[in-house]
Formats: C-alpha cells, sequence, structure tokens
C-alpha cells in the first residue's frame, strides 16, 4: 500500500501535476468480449498512472444506453467515460453533450484512423468519440458444406446468391440450416439487418420533406425477400434470433451461411467459441440490385459527457484504449486475430494481421466504403445506414422491428406489417415536428 | 385416523411431482452454471458431466461480488428497517384509532404502489440528482422503503386487528399509556406477524430491478445490476449466465428457506386465517 | 385526519396524527411530487433528445397516447396477462398447498422446493426460461419435443403473452401455494372429521368445507398479486420485448416502447398520468369489490 502511494507521489512529482490526490474515473461500457478484455488490460493504464483509477459500469448494451442516456441528457455527472456507437455521438455533439477531441496529440496518430469511421463519430466537423472498434457487414459460409454440394459463393454475392446457395445445403434433418439472419425485434437487431437490405433493393425510410416510405414497392420486395429466406431456409425461432443467438448458432456449426457484423469474424476464429475454427469462407455483404448503402457501419466508441469532473484525465485513458498500442499489447496477449478491429489503417498494413486475419481485407474494404452521409440510392434527409439519425428512432425502430419480427414469425403479411410500419414512422415524425425549422 | 396406504403414496407422488416442477428451472440453471459453455448448449442435454468451477472464476474475476453482495443486504434490510419504523406506528393508529377514512386511507396507500416506474423515471431522476441521492445506498434505501411501504403498513395492520381488544382494554384499566402499550404489549404479541412483513419486504427489495439499476452507477448497485452485467454478452453466454443468476439469487434463496417457517408463522397470525 | 368515536377504537383519545403523519406525508411525497411533475410534463413538449422541442402543448400528449393504434390492444394484453396469472396461480397454488398438507415422507424439503421461485429475481427467471428452457434450438423444451417426435414449439414467437405468463405464473405460484398453505393448516381438522363422519367425501368435502375456509386468503392473494402484475416489466423486456408485432405489449411496456426509449418526457408522463388513474380506479374495485372479504 505504502509503496503504491509512495510510487503515485513520484509520479506527481515527475510530472510536475498539481493534482493532489487520485484521480477516480467511472467507465460506463457494454459487455462485449473486446470491452471485457479492455477491462482486463486497463490494470496496466493503471500502473503506468498511479494518479488514476478506474471504475467500471459493465452493463448490457440496452440497459447501458438507457442508463446513459438519462445521465447525458440530464446533465447527471455520473460517469466520466461513456461507451456509445454511431447513433449516439453526432446527435449527443450536436446538443453539446460531448467534449470534442480537439487538440489530438500527435503520437495519436488520428490519421491514422478510418476516415469513414471518423465521419460517423463527427458532427459538423468536430469528432465526439474515439472508435474502440468498428465493425461493417459481411457474409461467412461453411466451405465444408459448399464444397460437399459442390457449389461456390461468389466473392460479391447477391441476395439471390444466398437464397441458392443456401438452398443446397440446407439440410435440417441432420441440424444444419441453410440461411441465418437476425430476426429478433430491435432497433439495433433485425431493423439494423433488414435496413442495408432494403437499401440496396432502392427503398429508403424517409424522402427529403420526411415522408415516410415503408410502403414503396422497393420495402416489400426487400422484406419478402428476407422473409422469404429465413422461412425456406432459416433455422426454428429465427424470429427471436439475435446476434447472439446467430453467432451460436453458426459457432456450433448449425448454420450454413450467416449475413451479420465484421467483428463476428474473430469469435469465429477463437476455439473457446468456435467448433467451426477452419471451416469459415468469407465474401462481401450481399447486394439486391444495387451495392450502395448494402452494408451497415458501427463503432463502439469512448467519449466524455461534458459533465465528467476529469476530462483530461478521462481523455488520457481514451487515447490510451484506442491506440496503437494497445492493439499492440492485445495482440501480444491473445494473438493477432482477436484485436479489436476495423479503426486504424495501420493494422492492416500489418502483416501478421492478415497472416492470422483471412477475413481482414473484406472487413476494411466494407468499413471504408460505408458512407453514413449518403446510405441510399435516392436521397434522405437523414444520416445513418443501418438506421435513421434521429432521436425518435429508437421507438420507430423497435415498433417497426416488431412488425417484422411478426413477418418472420408469420403472423403477419409483409404488406400489411409495412402498412403499419409506415403509420408508425410517419406519425412518430409528425407529432415530433420533422422537418425541423 | 391412519390413511390407506394407496393414498400416503399418492400425496407423496403428488406432493414431490409439483415441488420438482416447480423446481426444476432452478435445478437446471443450478447444473449449467457447472458446465463448460459447449456442454451448456449440448443436445441432447447433458445430465452427467464433469463440473467445473471456471465460470465461476470467470464471473468472480470480472466482477466484485461482495460489493454487490453487500449493497444487497444493506439495502434491503436498511428499506426494511426504515419501512417498519415509519409503518408500524401508521398501522397502529389505522388498527386502534380508525378514523372514517382509514380505509380510503388504506386503499390509496396500496394504490401508490401500482404507479408504473417507466412512467416516472425522470421525475424521479431529476429529484433523486437535485438531492444529490444518485448512485447512493441512501437513496435506495428511501426508495424501497417508500415503494414497500403501503404493503408494509396493510399487512401490519391485519395483525394488529387480529389482537383481542380484551387484552388491550386490561392493560388500559391497568394505566398504561399508550406508548407502553404499543412497546411492551402489541409489538410482542403480533411479533411473528412483524417478523413475516420484514422478511417480505426483504425479499421484495432484493430483487427489485428497475429502480436499482437506473438509480444507482458503481458505489450502490445491488446484485440485480450485477446480473445486468451478464445478460446477453457476444458469444456463448449460457453456462457463464446461469454462475452469475446462482451467485444473484443464491443468498436470498437460503435465507428464504431458513426463515419461511417464520414467514408461515406469522402469515398464520394476521392476513391469513 | 378526522377521529370519532366509534367502537373500534381503543382508549382514550389519543391523537392519530403524529402516528399517522410520516408515512402518509412520506408516502405524499412520493406520489405528489412525482405525480406533479409528471402532470405538469405530461402537458408539455419535452424532449430530453430534442431541444428544439418546448413549450405548452395541452392535452395534445394524451391525444397522441389515446390515437395509438396499439393502445386498447396494450390494455387488453394487460388484462389477460394480470388474469390468466392470477388464474393460474390460484388455482395451481391451491393445487400445490393441498398437496403439501398432507402427510408424506419429505414433506418439508418438497414445501422448500415449491416455494424457491418466489425468491428469484424476475431477470433472472426470465433469462433461466428464455435461454435455458423455451429456446427453439438450444432450450430443453425444445430436445424434448424433438425426441418426442412432435414439431419444437417456438414459444416466444407463436405463444408470446402465454410464455410469458408461463414465467410470471411460476414466480407467484409459490406466494399463492405459500398463503393457501398457512390458511389450511388452520382448518379445523374436527370440523372436517366430522363432516367426513357425515358421508362428505373428496370433492365435496373440499367444495363445501375448505374452498369457503379459503375465501378469505384467495382474495389476499388476488389483491396483492394485482398489484404487483399490473406492473410487470423485466419479464417481457428480457424475453420478448412486446413482440411479436404488438403480441405481448402492455401498457407498462407500451409507455416504455413510445415514450423511454426516445426520452420523450412528455409522452412518457402522459402514459404516466393515464396508468396511475387506471390502477386507481383498479384499485377501488379490486377493494370495494372485496373489502366485504376483508372485514372478516
Amino acid at each position: 500500500m505504502k509503496s503504491v502511494v509512495l510510487g503515485g507521489l513520484a509520479a506527481m512529482l515527475l510530472c510536475g501535476s498539481a493534482l493532489a490526490q487520485t484521480t477516480t474515473l467511472t467507465v460506463a461500457t457494454v459487455n462485449n468480449n473486446d470491452m471485457v478484455v479492455m477491462q482486463r488490460l486497463s490494470k496496466q493504464f493503471e500502473e503506468q498512472n498511479p494518479d488514476i483509477k478506474l471504475n467500471w459500469v459493465v452493463l448490457e448494451e440496452n440497459t447501458l444506453r438507457q442508463r446513459l442516456t438519462t445521465d447525458i441528457s440530464t446533465n447527471g455527472g455520473q460517469y466520466d467515460i461513456m461507451t456509445i456507437g454511431m447513433f449516439e455521438a453526432p446527435m449527443w455533439g450536436e446538443r453539446g453533450w460531448l467534449v470534442p477531441f480537439e487538440n489530438v496529440p500527435a503520437e495519436y496518430e488520428l490519421d491514422d484512423v478510418l476516415q469513414s469511421v471518423r465521419d460517423g463519430l463527427s458532427f459538423d466537423g468536430k469528432l465526439f468519440a474515439l472508435p474502440f472498434y468498428a465493425e461493417s457487414q459481411m457474409t461467412f459460409y461453411r466451405k465444408d458444406l459448399l464444397e460437399a454440394k459442390g457449389v461456390t459463393m461468389p466473392e460479391r454475392p447477391t441476395w439471390k446468391d444466398i437464397g441458392d446457395v443456401g438452398a443446397k445445403i440446407h439440410d435440417p434433418s441432420n441440424g444444419v440450416y441453410g440461411v441465418c439472419l437476425r430476426g429478433k425485434p430491435g432497433w439495433g437487431e433485425n431493423v439494423g439487418q433488414i435496413t442495408p437490405a432494403a437499401n440496396s433493393y432502392g427503398a429508403r425510410w424517409f424522402d427529403e420533406q420526411w415522408k415516410a416510405q415503408l410502403d414503396t414497392p422497393q420495402w416489400k420486395e426487400a422484406l419478402a425477400m428476407y422473409v422469404d429466406l429465413l422461412n425456406k431456409y432459416g433455422p426454428p425461432g429465427a424470429s427471436s434470433n439475435g446476434y447472439n443467438e446467430n453467432l451460436a448458432l453458426f459457432a456450433s456449426g448449425k448454420c450454413g451461411i450467416w449475413v451479420d457484423a465484421t467483428v463476428s469474424a474473430g469469435f469465429l476464429a477463437d476455439p473457446d467459441q468456435s467448433t467451426v475454427i477452419d471451416k469459415v469462407g468469407y465474401a462481401y455483404p450481399p447486394y439486391g440490385k444495387f451495392d450502395k448503402g448494402n452494408h451497415y457501419l458501427w463503432a463502439w466508441s469512448l467519449a466524455v459527457p461534458v459533465s465528467s469532473k476529469s476530462p483530461e484525465a478521462a481523455n488520457k485513458f481514451i487515447y490510451w484504449a484506442t491506440s496503437k498500442d494497445y492493439i499492440d499489447l492485445v495482440a501480444e496477449e491473445t494473438g493477432w486475430a482477436t484485436v479489436p478491429p476495423g479503426t486504424r489503417r495501420s493494422t492492416y498494413a500489418n502483416a501478421e494481421y492478415i497472416e492470422a486475419a483471412p477475413f481482414a481485407k473484406i472487413t476494411m474494404d466494407t468499413i471504408q466504403s460505408a458512407d453514413v452521409n449518403g446510405p441510399t440510392q435516392e436521397p434522405v434527409p437523414y444520416r445513418g445506414i443501418g438506421f435513421v439519425g434521429i432521436p425518435e428512432f429508437q421507438s420507430i425502430g423497435t415498433a417497426v422491428g416488431q412488425e417484422f419480427g411478426a413477418v418472420i414469425a408469420g403472423q403477419k403479411s409483409v404488406d400489411d406489417a409495412l402498412k403499419a410500419s409506415q403509420a408508425i414512422a410517419q406519425r412518430a415524425v409528425d407529432e415530433a415536428g420533422y422537418p425541423k425549422k | 385416523m391412519e390413511r390407506p396406504l394407496t393414498q400416503r403414496i399418492f400425496a407423496a407422488v403428488a406432493g414431490w411431482g409439483l415441488a420438482i416442477i416447480m423446481f426444476f428451472p432452478i435445478l437446471w440453471m443450478a447444473m449449467t452454471a457447472f458446465k463448460r459453455e459447449p456442454e451448456a448448449i449440448a443436445s441432447p442435454p447433458l445430465i452427467f458431466f464433469e463440473p467445473t468451477l471456471r465460470n465461476f472464476e470467470q464471473v468472480l474475476d470480472r466482477a466484485d461480488y461482495l460489493h454487490f453482495f453487500f449493497n444487497s443486504v444493506i439495502v434491503s434490510v436498511g428499506s426494511t428497517l426504515l419501512g417498519l419504523a415509519v409503518g408500524l406506528p401508521a398501522a397502529y393508529a389505522l388498527a386502534f384509532h380508525p378514523g372514517k377514512r382509514a380505509k380510503d386511507l388504506l386503499v390509496w396507500m396500496l394504490s401508490t404502489k401500482m404507479m408504473p416506474a417507466v412512467g416516472v423515471l425522470v421525475p424521479i431522476y431529476l429529484m433523486f440528482k437535485s438531492a444529490g441521492l444518485l448512485d447512493s445506498r441512501i437513496g435506495l434505501v428511501v426508495l424501497y422503503m417508500l415503494v414497500n411501504l403501503p404493503i408494509i403498513i396493510w399487512m401490519l395492520f391485519t395483525f394488529f386487528r387480529e389482537v383481542p381488544r380484551e387484552i388491550l382494554e386490561a392493560a388500559r384499566l391497568d394505566g398504561a399509556r399508550p406508548l407502553r402499550q404499543f412497546i411492551h404489549l402489541l409489538i410482542p404479541l403480533t411479533a411473528p406477524g412483524i417478523a413475516s412483513t420484514a422478511l417480505l419486504s426483504i425479499i421484495l427489495a432484493w430483487n427489485e430491478a428497475f429502480w436499482s439499476i437506473n438509480l444507482t452507477v458503481s458505489n450502490a448497485t445491488p446484485l440485480t445490476a450485477f446480473i445486468a452485467s451478464f445478460s446477453s454478452p457476444q458469444g456463448l453466454f449460457w453456462a457463464k449466465l446461469s454462475a452469475a443468476s446462482l451467485l444473484a439469487i443464491g443468498p436470498i434463496l437460503v435465507f428464504g428457506w431458513i426463515t419461511q417457517r417464520q414467514l408461515v408463522r406469522g402469515l398464520t397470525f394476521g392476513a391469513v386465517k | 385526519m378526522q377521529r370519532n368515536a366509534s367502537t373500534d377504537s381503543i382508549g382514550p383519545m389519543i391523537s392519530t396524527r403524529p402516528l399517522l403523519a410520516p408515512s402518509v406525508i412520506l408516502l405524499l411525497i412520493w406520489m405528489i411530487v412525482p405525480l406533479a411533475l409528471t402532470l405538469w410534463f405530461s402537458m408539455q413538449r419535452y424532449s430530453l433528445l430534442d431541444a428544439s422541442a418546448g413549450g405548452f402543448v395541452g392535452f395534445r400528449n394524451y391525444v397522441f397516447l389515446f390515437t395509438d393504434p396499439n393502445l386498447f390492444n396494450a390494455l387488453a394484453n394487460t388484462i389477460f396477462l394480470v388474469a390468466g396469472v392470477l388464474v393460474a396461480s390460484v388455482v395451481i397454488g391451491l393445487a400445490c398447498a393441498v398437496a403439501l398438507d398432507q402427510q408424506f415422507p419429505g414433506r418439508g424439503i418438497a414445501r422448500l422446493l415449491c416455494i424457491a421461485p418466489f425468491f428469484v429475481m424476475p431477470t433472472v427467471s426470465a433469462l433461466i426460461w428464455k435461454n435455458l428452457l423455451m429456446h427453439p434450438v438450444n432450450g430443453l423444451f425444445a430436445y424434448i419435443s424433438r425426441t418426442l417426435g412432435l414439431p419444437v414449439v417456438d414459444w416466444f414467437a407463436q405463444w408470446p403473452l402465454f410464455s410469458v405468463g408461463v414465467i410470471v405464473a411460476w414466480q407467484w405460484i409459490p406466494f399463492a401455494t405459500l398463503i393457501l398453505l398457512t390458511s389450511l393448516q388452520s382448518l379445523d381438522r374436527d370440523q372436517v372429521e366430522a363432516a367426513r363422519m357425515d358421508g362428505a367425501k373428496g370433492l365435496r368435502l373440499f367444495r363445501f368445507i375448505t374452498l369457503p375456509h379459503l375465501a378469505r386468503s384467495i382474495t389476499i392473494v388476488v389483491m396483492i398479486e394485482t398489484i404487483f402484475l399490473l406492473s410487470v416489466f423485466a419479464e417481457i423486456f428480457v424475453t420478448t420485448a412486446g413482440g411479436p408485432g404488438n403480441a405481448s405489449t402492455t401498457l407498462p411496456f407500451l409507455i416504455y416502447k413510445v415514450a423511454l426509449l426516445d426520452y420523450n418526457v412528455g409522452w412518457a408522463s402522459a402514459g404516466g398520468v393515464i396508468a396511475i388513474i387506471l390502477a386507481n380506479i383498479v384499485a377501488y374495485f379490486l377493494v370495494r369489490t372485496i373489502s366485504h372479504n376483508l372485514d372478516r
């Protein structure tokens, strides 16, 4: 104990810091694997910075979002570092709730962080969060099953290709289902997956005058396609399968094809979690008619609320956790395949990473080609690819996600669900007063 | 009178059958907690397996269980004691000196219990913030006291009403003042009832999840928040979730089992006869 | 507080005011302050996430909620859920109580097992049922029906409200069991024996002796459980999130979905006010209709 105090004292003297005591930072984060690793490795940060103590709050995603939104919108001041996504960062930045990252130290090499990810986390040219890991979508398939049937997956498949290949390898009597996709209701679950697919059929949520566009033929085509795939080649209970459920299904060898987040590639390569390590093939995310907006972009990122009492110390931690050095540290500890992906160009220039992660190129390409500011074929008044970047979207997306879920569960027709969705979306934006100004 | 054998066998089968059905989900969860992740979702489900403590190690490594545990204990016991302190006089007044509106008052108190938490989260959050009670055990103690107070008062009320009036009357004729009556006569007479009220209040406070998660950050987080950090993370999680769940419900389950005799004994005195 | 000299009153006319004051004042603060704030907010255009929102809008938030196509569906779901769980917990709770009232070896342990679910946190029980039992691929029920050659039931998609009801009932059956068992044990054995001598058997005995004796306890079970069941939230949040469609959306969940998710305090408050009014109506009728039962 004494040595720690002395060490802290020495460090303070050395830094010439005016701090009289240690600063405690409360870090709120989501309980995803990469963050659990961060929590473990952060002991090294505390050793390097004895004047900073970290206090971790780890919560499940929905609970975390609810907690953080309540706190930041009421200026609660309970957290110093918040883990947020691309939905929140620009919106909260616009409202002046987050401390922008200005004067980022040169050794952080901000230019190394992928441009599209930085764009997604900025508002009005100001960067409000630094990415911890970023993801887009890709297609995973079982090479062994495809080979056995003598079919191949195109490098850039269409949704029709997915159906064709899925039909060949669908073998429910042996517990293998052709196609796994998310059906679980939620704006971050099925809506986040179906929206990019719809974009690629030329659909959009709203036109430029904020008139809802969900009852258009484009949406019908996309939703019918998605539901049809799940009905014909999907696993039972597809309407309640979210990300985790599908990951578990694919990792235990029960799925032939799975379209989902690029980060899954890392889990599927982890022998602790996956029984299909050497059997996974990777392809670009499928598209319908256009390849614009057919894959979303998301980055779990770290931000500092203006209500934080120690923004400088908080910045220090964020620079550490999103640095190149941190990526190297994870590589040292658990191997290159498990480093937080999708944030830095240098990761993808690293020969060791490319060697360890055969999915690296697709991840990098999809993240770089995702444009949150121009997500659809026809112009839209909102930002976001898999979501609509307005605060009202959480409830719109949840309600519409339930309509989609009802179609997948076979309780509603595509037409009825889209008609109801159209009404939900229009009602909400009208009441909230869009178009603004 | 001895019952025929067949009837006794039937009674045993029915009793044990129902008990096992009711308990099965908990048993299955407890078993899953000791499996490895792939075993937890194996098909066919494994009944015999080599138990592992790995899940518990991982769970305990990630979160300071004792911190959550002590918060749960402090908050549920604290709110119960406070609730009794406030509720006992009120129940006494309602039972022995009822006004015309006594019943309306009871109904109104019970109806406060139906206030939907989601509708008033923001007002309560703002109140807690301005009172500096966010993330404090005191804040949760006060909140749970308020949430459970109607049930506490109502239960105490039913126990007090069962006390034979003659006893109190006799005490009064002996010159006992109301306060003496209350402390030396009424409380001992209704002790089992008060105990079972307290037990119920502790259990309810222990299991409350909405407020505890929304009004705490890290200092005051009880076990419900501990669970919230383990539900649906990425990847295979069934076994770890089961281990965390077992840790969260274990203490209250054991507590409930030990005290169920008091709970039942108390209930027979008042509300239930 | 008005005092009267009713025969109920014991002893000298002491003032009940100081005794009642703490709890009444506390509950008033707890009830009135949020209620006042809620009433005030419910007439504002007030969204925590939208700085441009502001100003008095009268009853517009109420109109928005009352025109929600899901409102009546949510009310119906709430009633079904509450009524279904009440019936299930009373009937099964009664069966458990009767079974545990008999003499058989290991009765003490069986009783402990039977009441255990009451001590489990709602979130945990929802997670157990959803992931370990009812999951259509990895769940135990799915395995059992596959083994028996039956079609696999996707519980939360095919029977969402029923499945949520099963979980909630599982948590509340032990409460009913506990109360009813307590009551059964205070049943006058002599009376039962006398009736038996008179030739009353099995069901008749149960119908004319046991059930009337239990009436009051059943009332208590119904009253207490209703209070808790009206605000069931965690079980839905964890399992179906109100879906598919709106098949398992109840009133508290609807308020959560349309208002709290967006942090539209105006709508949430209007929803809260509606729910409080409904709760008071329910409480009023509940207590009025059963109060004679409680008075005995």
